[in-house]
């Protein structure tokens, strides 16, 4: 089961059991190899686990891209604090739905994923946040649990090995800001989703300020299959310093959008026309968001590359969080950035300066400026505040709104020319107001 | 205050979760159940909460404005809810959520009068891919046309329940 | 002490100790590193990103409030590029800011001002329109403009780490959000203004101040809080003569900025338009407002002839007056009117303490020790209540430096939410509570004792012989009621001792004696209101009252003479610690005069004046200085700080008579007869008899 049809390109190793019948169940579960991972694990010191992610080449799938064996490795040693496992599930990144699927179709790999990570660092408790929207995903989840503990997977001694390990859902409650780590402990902790003061990370102070590793569904999703096949196994999937597959959300003007499994460096223009069947309608392809609504927007002609973090990093966008958002010829820019900033000015927390008031400024600004009352000042304008927020925010969403925003504003200025002098939009049939 | 004994039975799940003195934690899961069972945040609930958190009310008063989700109005009995973020509004998002409003004669966070239906305007609701994308209450509607968002509206409008309308099925399970 | 480093801060090479906050190590070297969400005491926000800076090796702009220095560190802060980021930071706070400058209260004194006339843009480039929302009051005392509020959370931590009340909270998201008070639409809190006085805009104002002036049309008097004995300094704002406002900006004082709703609003006593500002006399039955003159010369007539009768003296003095008008009553009392019936309502057991630690030196705890000790033991006391500052000092030592706080008291109290152990106890059984945390105590390095009224006579020895017996080094602080209370007992005004705790061999009168004593021909009292809540036995008694309100013992009096408050003279007071400081004089009422030029003119007109001396502070303080062990300290010192006075270290030698020691316990809105004047006081107790 999946809501999109698969593609004979995809490499499918985390969604590999999606197709079979009942794949939420333990039972289809060990019947594929499941828990076998752990097994093997249980012989491994806790070097060896987190040596094998590191030669993964697993970087953090929450779009930050941090080396996640490093991640773990940050975790102290010897803490006379216990330490927690916390699964990032509140995925809000417009233009990404994955996590939802791993949890959906395969939640037991991601159970034994936070497994494999508890016994690297020695924790005894996880949390799995998951956004309030995804209720049934929360019963999905509280289901595969339960049957974790009954077939002692979970529980104080696991497998009769002595391990005990815990883990429990907890249901956020609709706030983007909650998917940036520090936000989602203090939601965790019953508190306004408002981001901590970094250093200390949460490696070391975290959920309730004890040692944490925190990563996003899909990593821990990976750690099964690399421990089982090997971290060269997994890294050999992907492009060098790219280990694996990645879960690409392909949306918008493609004929088949959908969620597909592809290695790590596919190339994008492929990804647009092999896997998602060509722009719509056959129209052209105007632009490219290449992982989610925070990265910079790529020009038709930039999407010619290897999606891999450090591929896209050089085309001076960011490979984020899988959300491939596909835009053909007949899309409003200015538009688009608008929706983008009233994104962000609805989810900014409001604990820093630039970030709520900028953003609040640039939805208003954008706002006039689509309605047709825009001056041309307000163009260079639109960049200025935005590059005023740029890497002056508490957190990265200050940035998240910056980038794209600015991104728009130099590759289509002429977009934001045309709507000005109370023209009508050039992409809206009628009214120029019907925004 | 009471409950029903199914929320009673949740939340004593939801407290055993956490560490004994980080009941806190239980906050924000308990008052996004409660208020499906109590329609709205009331102070009562407020309080409640806080007392069996271990909080004051206005620590969690500072919750309840921070979350989308927590509502301190009562919304519909159906609360449809239409995103019109990037992906979707690329596929018609915004006309299905301009459609449902002149449809109810109702805008955002706004109840029909018979209390059956209300509107929201949400952000990215995880659907991308099989967008443009509308959420019932909890449950996800993918590929949603004008012409099945009309058959939802009607169906809820006439009194039926989202399942007994044909042509539009949910997807979650 | 960490160990200093070297660092270099727009090329000038600097140390500061590793750690250090890079705002803080700037400062210490005299470079401004603006800010709004950075107050230091309180914890990190790093939220209005006006401390940008830049460091080199580092790729972003660094918040110099949350990154500490290290060796080496390279930084700049004055490039393009900080001077842009500020100047940008601005430009987005104003955006939702409104310019009411000219008739907000902040205006001229609004850091937002200064912020941007220094680091701002010129012209604005916001053409949108703003978010508005009404204006909220939360109490009588504390009103929230929402607009103006630049949510630096400066507030919400004041209220909840300093004040320990946690009654302020954020709510909603973005730029919709909000300060809240904790019950929705009104506060219920120490009502202490803190939160007003440390916003650095006009988003809170004060009920009492707001729409009064122009900050620039006051001048501004620092003075010491008349209320408890915790000795404050409040810094007036005077206009016309007037009190418009007490706050203490400026950190001056034992108390930094700190102050309670009486020492920040309850000045306002002293501006009631119930004030005397005239002389009366009792004529048929009936007190008739008449001169000076005439009052004194009444006074000067009746007092010699009692004397010469050899008729009996009563003479009460204050908790309130200066030591000056102290030192020179009694002295009037024993060598004027050769009487040792001379007192004052008794609070706390000083006496006591004081003999119980003769022979040692350093034994009385200081108002910093609450702050720099290593635990704090509080016994009976209310501590947040009764003696708000004591209370925020004890709360700073465990926030800042982890003290170990106890509290042996009968009713949970707010010291409880630190305390390492609350020891609930009956009444009178403290010593029973205290006794059970021998071993915790014990293991302490050191450790400050502060008792109430309930610790008196020999319990107080017992205590220390309790305190001495634990091992570690102990200071102790007895409680009294107000803001002279000690500077009375210092002063003599006690029927068993002379001026400096030395005996008087036979003890004169007490004041439940004098009250008592159906013999007594003439009852002099200077500020005090005995018979609030007692008769005087003698009906025929000559009564002289001196007082800024017509209180129920003046209603009684044959004279009264209007007297100036605390805040309308000159002189020094010693506060619960012992330590002595200034009292400016910042406004004056018409037709009253300070208690120590009404004792003179008494003096004079009985001849004695040769006897008293000159009735100048300065000269009554030289006097003092020279006659009370322990205060020979010069005034210069006296008014740049705090300094404690060293009482006797020999034996008091005379019985404390616990029994007429009786605190009465004012709480954070009640202020003896005084409070009862103040306006501000009443409403907040009005606002919460009607909730």
């Amino acid at each position: 089961m999946r809501y999109n049809p698969p593609s004979p390109l995809e490499t499918p190793v985390l969604s590999r059991r999606f197709r079979l019948p009942n794949s939420q169940s333990i039972d289809t579960y060990l019947a594929n190899d499941g828990y076998k991972a752990f097994e093997k694990a249980t012989g491994m010191t806790q070097d060896e686990i987190i040596g094998e992610v590191k030669t993964s080449i697993l970087r953090g799938r929450g779009g930050a891209g941090f080396p996640t064996g490093m991640k773990w490795s940050f975790v102290p040693r010897t803490s006379p604090k216990p330490k927690y496992i916390v699964v990032n599930a509140d995925e809000s990144e417009p233009g990404t739905c994955k996590d939802r699927l791993l949890i959906e179709f395969d939640p037991h790999q991601l159970i034994e994923g936070v497994l494999i990570a508890a016994l690297a660092v020695g924790a005894q408790q996880g949390y799995i946040y998951i956004r309030g929207e995804f209720r049934y995903l929360i019963g999905v989840m509280d289901k595969a649990i339960d049957e974790a503990y009954a077939k002692g997977y979970l529980g104080d001694n696991i497998q009769g090995k002595g391990i005990k390990f815990h883990l429990a859902t907890h249901s956020g409650a609709g706030a983007y800001e909650c998917g940036e780590e520090s936000a989602l402990l203090e939601s965790l902790e019953g508190k306004r989703g408002n981001p901590r003061i970094r250093p200390p990370f949460p490696a070391v102070a975290g959920c309730y300020q004890s040692p944490t590793i925190l990563n996003n569904v899909e990593t821990f999703c990976a750690v099964p299959s690399i421990i089982l096949n090997g971290g060269l196994w997994f890294a050999g999937l992907g492009t060098p310093k790219n280990g694996g597959t990645r879960m690409f959300c392909l949306s918008g003007h493609v004929n088949k959008p959908g969620v597909y499994e592809l290695p790590m460096g596919f190339n994008l223009m492929r990804m647009i026309n092999e896997v998602g069947g060509g722009i719509r309608g056959g129209k052209k392809l105007k632009a490219v968001v290449p992982g989610g609504s925070s990265c910079p927007i790529l020009k038709a002609d930039e999407c010619d590359l290897a999606m891999d973090y450090d591929t896209v990093a050089a085309a001076k966008s960011m490979l984020g969080s899988g959300g491939v958002v596909v835009l053909d010829e007949d899309t409003c820019m200015v538009k688009f950035a608008l929706r983008i900033m009233r994104f962000y000015a609805h989810e900014s927390c409001g604990w820093c300066i630039p970030c709520r008031e900028g953003t609040t400024w640039l939805k208003k600004l954008l706002t006039r400026f689509h309605e047709g009352q825009g001056q041309r000042s307000d163009i260079v304008m639109i960049g200025d505040l935005s590059r005023n927020m740029l890497g002056r925010t508490f957190c990265p969403l200050g940035d998240a709104a910056a980038m794209p925003t600015i991104a728009i504003v130099e590759k289509f200025r002429e977009e934001f020319e045309a709507h000005l002098d109370g023209k009508p939009c050039p992409h809206e049939k009628g009214s120029r107001l019907a925004a | 205050m009471t409950f029903s004994p199914e929320l009673e039975a949740r939340f004593e799940k939801f407290l055993a979760k956490y560490p004994a003195d980080r009941k806190r934690s239980a906050v924000i899961p308990m008052l996004v159940y409660a208020q499906d069972e109590t329609e709205a945040i009331t102070q009562e609930l407020i309080e409640e909460v806080a007392k069996r958190c271990g909080v004051t009310p206005l620590q969690v008063d500072e919750v309840v404005g921070f979350y989308s989700m927590l509502h301190k109005k009562p919304q519909g009995k159906y609360h449809v809810q239409v995103c019109t973020n990037i992906s979707c509004l690329l596929v018609g998002g915004e006309e299905l959520w301009n459609q449902a409003c002149h449809k109810l004669g109702i805008g955002h966070k706004q109840t029909s009068a018979d209390g059956r239906v209300s509107l929201e305007e949400v952000e990215c609701m995880g659907a991308c891919s099989w967008a443009p994308a509308v959420q019932v209450n909890y449950d996800f509607y993918h590929f949603v046309t004008p012409g099945q968002l009309d058959k939802l509206l009607d169906g809820l409008a006439a009194g039926k329940k989202p399942e007994e309308i044909a042509d539009v099925k949910k997807v979650s399970c | 002490m960490a160990d200093l480093v070297k660092f270099t801060i727009n090329g000038q090479e600097l140390e500061a100790p590793a750690g250090m906050l890079v705002i803080e190590a700037a400062k210490q070297n005299g470079i401004e590193i603006p800010s709004f969400c950075y107050y230091e005491g309180y914890s990190l926000q790093a939220a209005c990103r006006m401390c940008l800076v830049e460091v080199e090796k580092m790729p972003k702009m660094q918040v110099a409030c949350t990154l500490p220095v290290s060796a080496g560190m390279v930084i700049r802060t004055e490039t393009d590029q900080v001077k842009l980021a500020r100047k940008s930071t601005l430009e987005f706070l104003l955006t939702n800011h409104p310019l009411d400058c000219p008739v907000c209260d902040k205006g001229g004194e609004c850091e937002l001002q200064d912020m941007v006339f220094r680091y701002g843009a010129g012209e604005s480039r916001y053409t949108e329109t703003k978010i508005h929302v009404n204006e909220q009051q939360w109490s009588p005392v504390v009103f929230y403009d929402a607009p103006r509020c630049i949510l630096c959370f400066r507030c919400v931590r004041a209220c909840d780490e300093g004040m320990g009340v946690s009654a302020l909270g954020v709510i909603n998201r973005g730029a919709q959000s909000l300060i809240s008070p904790n019950m929705g639409d009104h506060l219920e809190c120490d009502e202490c203004g803190q939160c007003i006085d440390i916003c650095p805009v006009g988003a809170l104002t004060s009920g009492a101040y707001r729409y009064q002036t122009r900050p620039w049309e006051m001048e501004h008097v620092g003075t010491i809080c008349t209320h408890c004995s915790d000795g404050c300094k409040t810094t007036l704002g005077v206009r016309n003569d007037e009190i418009v406002r007490g706050n203490n900006r400026d950190r001056s004082g034992v108390n930094g900025e700190f102050l309670c709703i009486k020492g920040r609003y309850a000045f306002d006593f002293s501006e009631s338009a119930e004030r005397l500002q005239s002389p009366m006399i009792r004529v048929n039955g009936k007190l008739e407002e008449v001169s000076w003159s005439k009052a004194l010369e009444t006074i000067g007539k009746k007092f010699a002839e009692v004397k010469a009768k050899g008729g009996k003296f009563g003479v009460i003095g204050s908790n309130h007056t200066t030591n000056e008008e102290n030192y020179y009553l009694q002295k009037f009392a024993r060598q004027g009117l050769g009487t040792n019936n001379i007192d004052h309502q008794r609070t706390g057991d000083v006496v006591t303490l004081v003999d119980a630690l003769s022979g040692t030196t350093g034994r009385l705890a200081k108002t910093e020790d609450f702050y720099e000790r290593k635990a704090v033991l509080v016994i009976g006391a209310d501590l947040s209540a009764e003696h708000p500052f004591l209370a925020f000092q004890t709360r700073a030592n465990y926030r800042h430096h982890e003290a170990h706080v106890y509290a042996v008291t009968a009713e949970a109290v707010r010291e409880d939410n630190m305390a390492t152990r609350s020891v609930r106890v009956a009444k009178g059984e403290e010593l029973a509570g205290v006794e059970g945390l021998r071993d915790a105590l014990a293991a302490e390095t050191e450790l400050v004792v502060v008792f109430d009224d309930s610790i008196k006579g020999d319990k107080v020895r017992s205590l220390v012989a309790f305190g001495e017996s634990l091992g570690i080094p102990v200071s102790y602080c007895a409680l009294v009621d107000y803001s002279n209370s000690r500077g009375a007992i210092d002063m003599g005004l006690v029927a068993e001792l002379n001026p400096g705790f030395h005996a008087t061999g036979t003890a004169g009168a007490s004041v439940d004696e004098m009250l008592a004593a159906n013999d007594l021909a003439a009852l002099w009292v200077v500020g005090s209101n005995p018979l609030q809540n007692a008769k005087l036995a003698a009906s025929r008694a000559f009564v002289v009252v001196q007082d800024l309100f017509l209180t129920e013992t003046a209603q009684r009096a044959d004279v009264v003479l209007p007297t100036a408050s605390a805040y309308e003279k000159n002189g020094t007071v010693t506060n619960g610690c012992g330590e002595v400081q200034r009292l400016k004089r910042a406004s004056a009422t018409m037709g009253a005069k300070t208690d120590l030029e009404i004792i003179g003119l008494i003096a004079k007109e009985m001849g004695l004046a040769p006897l008293m001396g000159p009735w100048l502070p300065e000269t009554v303080y030289a006097e003092i200085r020279k006659t009370v062990k322990g205060y020979d300290i010069p005034l210069p010192l006296v008014t740049i700080g705090a300094q404690q006075t060293a009482p006797v270290n020999g034996r008091v030698g005379v019985d404390s008579r616990p029994d007429l020691i009786r605190s009465s316990h004012d709480k954070l809105f009640t202020s003896g007869t005084l409070g009862r004047y103040s306006t501000v006081l009443n409403s907040v107790i009005e606002g919460r008899q009607s909730r």
